[in-house]
């Protein structure tokens, strides 16, 4: 069966810089994909693209975009304005700015129907109160009328989900869709999109730069550094056998719950440096920052090399790539 | 001894019927060189707490006791010479700097407003200062858009090192920067502590960077310290149902898809619910938790909780 989405070598390009570079990537239906990254990865920039939202400088070139066996760069304006909020749905991280401050939360869930499909105002007015209760708003004849700025943030991602499902979409497009939210009521929201995913039968495409969250909730992973792919795995061998050494700087780096690691016992392993732009830059974008770079690594660019059964990494070092193996030459 | 000391610190906006209760009886004391973390969720009053003790905002009743005197009571003249001792460290290292003043300008401001050193000794100082946060010299005539977040929050804390306080606040040092960039600013926050000998007063949402970085730790919710205790009790044994909730919520690698810890939300804190203030979203609430507030008791040695049915068991 082919995948709900496929993504071949997306490039994305701005007049001055290349921010995601042959980006290749598929869910399958139902499935939960993460795309994990930090910021300059180039993560929301390939989610505004799937959804022909980026600024109009933007040049976006794939070999493929497909969706549900469409090419969606085949399709119009209008065909395309029919498939965002209805067939691909999709929430952002700021409810308060994803939402209209002048509209009530009920009227913006009943325009979003109305936009895709034939309701009269008062059919439309009672799915958005539908929708109201299965986001468990309580109170949803009540709520319909509030305004977004007298509801709290957790509440207005959940009537963002509401608007986001409203048409039964196969793809949900969460872009941090829990980043600006207190812990407890993340964990709420998390679990509220997986349960409408396993009901509705969506696929969802996470963007997260929260580990804790791709490992808890997706099924498979793509990592994202400085636009390129790094590494690609299901879920649970990403955490247990983490190939890159981005991946695996990022999860020592990390300070855990379930650790006993206090400053007292020692430092954290740190990453140095920043991400930089990778443009211009022949070898591996993580060159700068890795702590098992070769002398091999500054030449071009490594290829995904796949280390274990559904397990990719773009690293010469650690896919044991290197021409003369380990007595390759160390880089200061 | 206590270094500073916080007594029955109250903060109600507009007080009377329907107060906003945002502090609402806080005690604690930091020691010298120990780290003091505050952990909740928004609204739960810790940065209320950290203006409330700094006296940014006047307390509606309480003391501050910073070496044995009362900050809260202290005349304006002899309090600013008493904030030397405290400074902060804010989340947003964007907003808190000054975009139109340069590295060299913000790190002598401090100084200079306090009278401190001559022109040449400011500068020695902050040149020292920039390598123990670890900028390079060339940083002083630069501005902070030149510099990417986790380089702009080491200025921060330059800045906040720069009158030598005995205790730096942190509201959230490190949930604005990547994570790569996180540790680096952990760690320089160590060192920092090591070198200067400082105290710290460490607020955070994330219980993983808090287990990490406190010696003792406070939940506060709705205004009061539901829990306290040192780092080998509190993550070993969390007696409080909302320190258990919120260590089950916090996102973990090894668990998958797992029901939340918690429903509802906070409830506001102009109309915090009667008895104990958590009973609406606790697992364990009885008829007593309706009606009777807890007190903080000890439990063991070092470790205090707020609440009538502590899972001990457990």
């Amino acid at each position: 069966m082919p995948a709900l989405l496929e993504v071949e070598n997306l490039t994305i390009a701005f007049p001055a810089l290349t921010p995601v570079l042959d980006l290749s990537f598929s869910i399958d239906a139902g499935e939960t994909l993460a795309l994990v990254g930090e910021s300059g990865s180039g993560k929301s920039l390939t989610a505004l693209s799937l959804l022909r939202l980026l600024p109009e400088d933007a040049r976006v070139r794939a070999d493929a975009l497909r969706f549900n066996g469409r090419d969606l760069d085949g399709l119009s304006a209008r065909e395309f304005r029919r498939l965002r909020g209805g067939e691909i749905g999709m929430v952002f991280q700021e409810p308060m700015t994803a939402l209209n401050p002048v509209l009530t939360v009920g009227e913006q869930i009943a325009e979003a129907l109305r936009a895709h499909e034939k309701l009269s105002a008062k059919a439309a007015k009672a799915r958005a109160i539908e929708l109201l209760a299965h986001v468990r708003i309580s109170d949803p004849h009540l709520r319909y009328h509030e305004y977004p700025h007298r509801l709290s943030g957790g509440m207005r991602q959940r009537v963002g989900i509401a608007i986001a499902v409203a048409c039964s979409p196969k793809l949900l497009i969460a872009d941090e869709p829990t980043t600006a939210l207190d812990v407890t009521i993340q964990a709420q929201l998390m679990e509220l999109i997986d349960s409408l995913r396993r009901e509705l039968g969506m696929a969802l495409l996470l963007i997260t730069h929260d580990l804790g969250l791709v490992a808890e909730w997706a099924d498979r992973v793509v990592v994202l550094y400085a636009g390129r792919k790094v590494e690609e795995a299901a879920a649970d061998n990403l955490f247990a056998a983490p190939a890159h050494p981005y991946t695996r700087g990022l999860l020592a780096a990390s300070p855990r719950l379930i650790a006993n690691r206090h400053y007292t016992l020692g430092r954290l392993d740190e990453i140095p440096g920043g991400i930089t732009s990778a443009a211009g830059e022949p070898g591996c974008a993580f060159y700068p920052r890795c702590a098992l770079r070769r002398s091999a690594c500054r030449v071009r660019p490594p290829d995904l090399a796949g280390v274990a059964d559904n397990h990719l990494a773009a690293c010469l070092v650690t896919t044991a790539l290197v021409t003369g193996g380990s007595h390759g030459v160390l880089a200061g | 001894m206590a270094f500073l000391r916080v007594e029955e610190l109250v903060k109600h906006f507009n007080p009377g019927e329907g107060a906003l209760r945002a502090v609402d009886g806080v005690s604690f004391e930091v020691r010298q060189g120990e780290t003091v973390g505050i952990v909740g969720e928004s609204g739960c009053g810790k940065t209320t707490l950290v203006k409330t003790l700094l006296r940014l905002t006047p307390p509606t009743s309480g003391k501050v006791w910073l070496d044995g005197e009362d900050l809260a009571s202290l005349p304006e003249s002899k309090l600013r010479a008493k904030r030397r001792e405290l400074q902060i460290v804010f989340q947003d290292p964007f907003g808190s700097l000054n975009p139109r003043h340069d590295v060299e300008t913000i790190l002598t401001t401090p100084l200079k407003a306090h009278g401190l050193g001559s022109t040449a000794e400011r500068r020695q100082r902050v040149l020292s200062l920039l390598e123990s946060v670890g900028l390079p010299r060339d940083a002083l005539p630069r501005y902070p858009h030149e510099f990417s977040g986790g380089q702009r929050q080491r200025i921060g804390i330059a800045r906040a090192l720069v009158l030598s306080p005995r205790l730096l606040i942190c509201d959230e040092p490190v949930s604005a920067l990547d994570l790569s960039i996180q540790a680096q600013i952990l760690n320089l926050l160590v060192d920092a502590k090591a070198r200067f000998g400082l105290s710290y007063l460490f607020i955070s949402h994330d219980l993983s960077v808090m287990r990490y970085f406190a010696d003792r730790v406070l939940v506060m919710y709705l205004g009061k310290i539901v829990e306290t205790g040192d780092h080998s009790s509190l993550w070993a044994r969390p007696l409080h149902p909302y320190t258990r909730a919120l260590m089950q919520a916090a996102p973990d690698p090894t668990q998958r898809r797992r029901a939340p810890a918690l429903t509802g939300e906070l409830p506001s804190p102009r109309d915090v619910p009667k008895g104990c203030a958590f009973h609406p979203r606790c697992p364990l609430a009885s008829d007593r938790c309706r009606i009777e507030t807890p007190l903080l008791r000890a439990f063991g040695d070092n470790q205090s909780a707020a609440c009538h049915h502590p899972p001990l068991d457990a």
